[in-house]
């Protein structure tokens, strides 16, 4: 079933002798908001550049519902560019209206939509001051608005939430979760992994240039080694060092913190600490989208150090 | 939710960025400021023309005793091409309008020789003519003396002149038409240079301001670049037209050109063709060159190599061709199509262009335009979204 789906299909990039990227795949369904995650140049910016055809690709192909995406379906997609940008000296209004039209809208279409997002979006009253003019927060109202503008029938946002205030944060979230929520697919890439963790369906990670995780974020969240806590006060030293398939991870006051591998036994680790004196505490956590990234960029630096 | 039907054909994304582009310059202060200032140079320049060339050059007081030299005097001022008035006053008072500039010059004497009573020194030309009535007077003395008769020996020695025998043809051209072709040239010039300019900024605000890569995620690079020139383009015709035609309409009225009517609106008519040519073919080139740049600071710097061919070719042909028209460097430089859409313009001005050359000049930039539109839209295609240092003209021409 390709209705509504964004693939993103094997893309390479070179730029000289620096691969960017290399066989990225993945995609984004109908109604899902898919957070993009992965460090600085590690190839985000390029692959939605490519899927927007600003830049073209070495290799591999962008699909929308199934058919390879031309400059004409591109029009249907709402973008906001890693670096923002809008004319410094053209009124909010005006700008607006000329994006949609580019976007193939007719001026009375356009120019109610502009009056439709600059109201939900707060910069109503600014309609008429040059882009400029305005606070940083206001321009990027009006620079999500230009994403929005032609009632896009898919979204692709560079880090849409970077140089956000609190409350802008709020409303950027409520606009993605309505977006999705009316069927169209959502991507958008963003350092606050708690936020990524929050809203979104389904994250991917990336690291030089390829795709390392990719899935639902419980998915991915239990697909980590999991996490014991067990806080006992009359524990000593090395308590849990004989069992086997756990390695303690961290040791605060009466509280310590152990890594199980598969197929090791928590039930084992309880008997352990109860044959020390009483348990106050003791559960299994699933590590965070944070943990997690951080565990997929360590590995990276430890391949780094291998080579 | 159903999505609005968004088909946007080509001429259809061309027409909105040239719009755009209209529309942000006419309201521009400084296109109006640079329009009207021009306006008024121009409505200026043809008021100080009629204001001068109405009067004569220099005017003469006579005495009731050289009163007969008045004559004789302005005829031959004439004939050295200057133009003499004379006032009868009486010695007195004419010496007090010397003292005062009322009047320029004096004669006194009796009529037998030529005293002249200048406030400081005498002007060369009306010196010249002077000198020449002094010689006149002297001769005609002599010959009455010899029994001749000076009204019949003036009249013999004025019906003789050279006989030439022209090889070629020489075009004869007029003053007036030269005045033309400097006009032509200058405003042809300004507006190659500032509309020119303008392109390259336009396409440089696009690329510092980043707005860039929003418009081409619906757009294509070409699109975009076309429509800038096509936009500006028009806005420089329009300023032009309204310039070329208020100047002319105004040196017409106030009978400071006397050349017809026809050949004033075909030099109109050959400076709208020849600016459209020129600001084509530049502008294409500013565009890619812009587009290698991110800063405005850095505009000046990559263009300024294309623009010396505009100023190269504006400077040998005011500085030659008002006193030679027919020089063989601008002749041969203004077919040449770098050149042509500053010299052509004041050739064709100044009339005498043989019909060939006027229509090899035009077929040879309408040849150039395909090939620069070609090379400008690929260097502007890969070095537009290129931002940072400046991109190395040798990068941008590589295939994508």
């Amino acid at each position: 079933m390709a209705d509504g789906l964004l693939e993103i299909d094997g893309i390479s990039k070179r730029y000289g002798d620096v691969v960017a990227l290399r066989e990225t795949t993945f995609d984004v369904r109908a109604g899902e908001l898919f957070g993009f995650v992965g460090s600085n140049g590690a190839g985000k910016t390029t692959t939605m550049r490519i899927a927007l055809g600003v830049l073209a690709a070495d290799a591999g192909e962008v699909r929308w519902q199934g058919t390879p995406i031309t400059l004409e379906t591109r029009r249907h997609i709402g973008y906001m560019p890693e670096e923002r940008g809008l004319y410094p000296k053209m009124k909010v209004a005006e700008q607006l209206v000329y994006l949609a039209r580019l976007h193939g809208l007719s001026t009375k279409d356009a120019t109610k939509s502009m009056e439709e997002w600059t109201e939900r979006l707060g910069v109503a009253h600014r309609r008429d001051d040059d882009v400029q003019n305005l606070s940083l927060g206001n321009q990027q109202r009006v620079q999500l608005a230009a994403a929005l503008i032609h009632r896009p029938t898919i979204l692709v946002l560079d880090e849409p939430f970077s140089g956000l205030d609190p409350i802008a944060v709020d409303v950027m979230s409520k606009v993605l979760l309505d977006k999705a929520a009316e069927g169209i697919p959502v991507v958008f890439s963003s350092h606050q992994l708690e936020l990524v963790e929050r809203l979104c369906h389904r994250v991917g990670i990336i690291r030089s240039g390829q795709m390392v995780e990719i899935g639902e974020v419980d998915e991915l969240r239990s697909g980590g080694a999991a996490e014991l806590v067990v806080t006992a006060p009359h524990t000593p030293d090395g308590w849990a060092n004989g069992i086997a398939g756990v390695t303690v991870i961290g040791r605060e006051a009466a509280t310590t913190t152990l890594r199980l591998d598969d197929g090791a036994d928590d039930q084992e680790v309880l008997r352990a600490a109860l044959a020390t004196g009483p348990v106050t505490e003791f559960s299994r956590r699933r590590p965070s989208l944070t943990e997690l990234y951080r565990s997929v960029v360590t590995e990276e630096e430890k391949e780094k150090d291998a080579a | 939710m159903s999505a609005p039907d968004i088909r946007l054909g080509t001429w259809e994304a061309v027409s909105l960025v040239a719009g755009r582009e209209v529309k942000t310059k006419m309201r521009s202060k400084a296109f109006i400021i640079t329009t009207v200032a021009t306006l008024v140079l121009l409505v200026g320049f043809a008021l100080v023309m009629k204001l001068t060339s109405g009067g004569s050059d220099a005017t003469v007081g006579v005495t009731q005793e050289t009163e007969a030299l008045a004559a004789p005097l302005k005829a031959t001022a004439k004939a050295i091409g200057e133009s003499v008035d004379t006032k009868n006053v009486d010695e007195k008072a004419g010496r007090a309008q010397v003292a005062d500039e009322s009047l320029d010059a004096l004669l006194v004497g009796d009529g037998g020789e030529i005293r002249v009573v200048v406030k400081k020194d005498l002007d060369d030309t009306l010196k010249n003519a002077l000198n020449v009535l002094a010689g006149q007077v002297a001769m005609n003395q002599e010959i009455t003396r010899q029994d001749g008769d000076p009204a019949k020996v003036q009249s013999a020695v004025a019906a003789a002149e050279v006989a030439v025998e022209p090889l070629e043809e020489p075009f004869p051209y007029q003053p007036d038409q030269l005045v033309l072709g400097i006009i032509a040239g200058i405003l042809i010039y300004m507006s190659l240079l500032l509309n020119g300019q303008m392109v390259a900024q336009g396409v440089v605000e696009e690329k510092s301001s980043r707005v860039v890569e929003l418009l081409l995620s619906t757009i294509r690079p070409w699109q975009l670049m076309a429509g800038k020139v096509l936009g500006i383009g028009f806005v420089g015709l329009v300023q032009m037209a309204v310039i070329g035609g208020v100047g002319l309409a105004a040196a017409l009225a106030l009978d400071v050109l006397t050349i017809s009517a026809s050949a004033a609106v075909g030099t109109v008519i050959w400076l709208i063709v020849w600016y459209l040519l020129g600001f084509v073919m530049y502008s294409l080139v500013f565009a890619g060159l812009g587009a290698l740049v991110s800063r405005q600071e850095d505009v000046g710097g990559v263009i300024t190599p294309a623009l010396m061919f505009v100023i190269v070719g504006y400077v040998i042909g005011i500085s030659i061709l008002p006193s030679d028209p027919d020089n063989a460097l601008a002749e041969v430089l203004s077919v040449i199509p770098v050149f042509a859409p500053t010299l052509m313009p004041m050739r064709l001005a100044m009339g005498g262009v043989p019909v060939w050359e006027a229509a090899l000049s035009v077929v040879l930039v309408v040849a150039l335009i395909p090939v620069l539109v070609w090379l400008a839209g690929r260097i502007y295609a890969n070095a537009v979204m290129r931002s940072g240092s400046r991109v190395k003209l040798k990068d941008a021409l590589r295939p994508a």
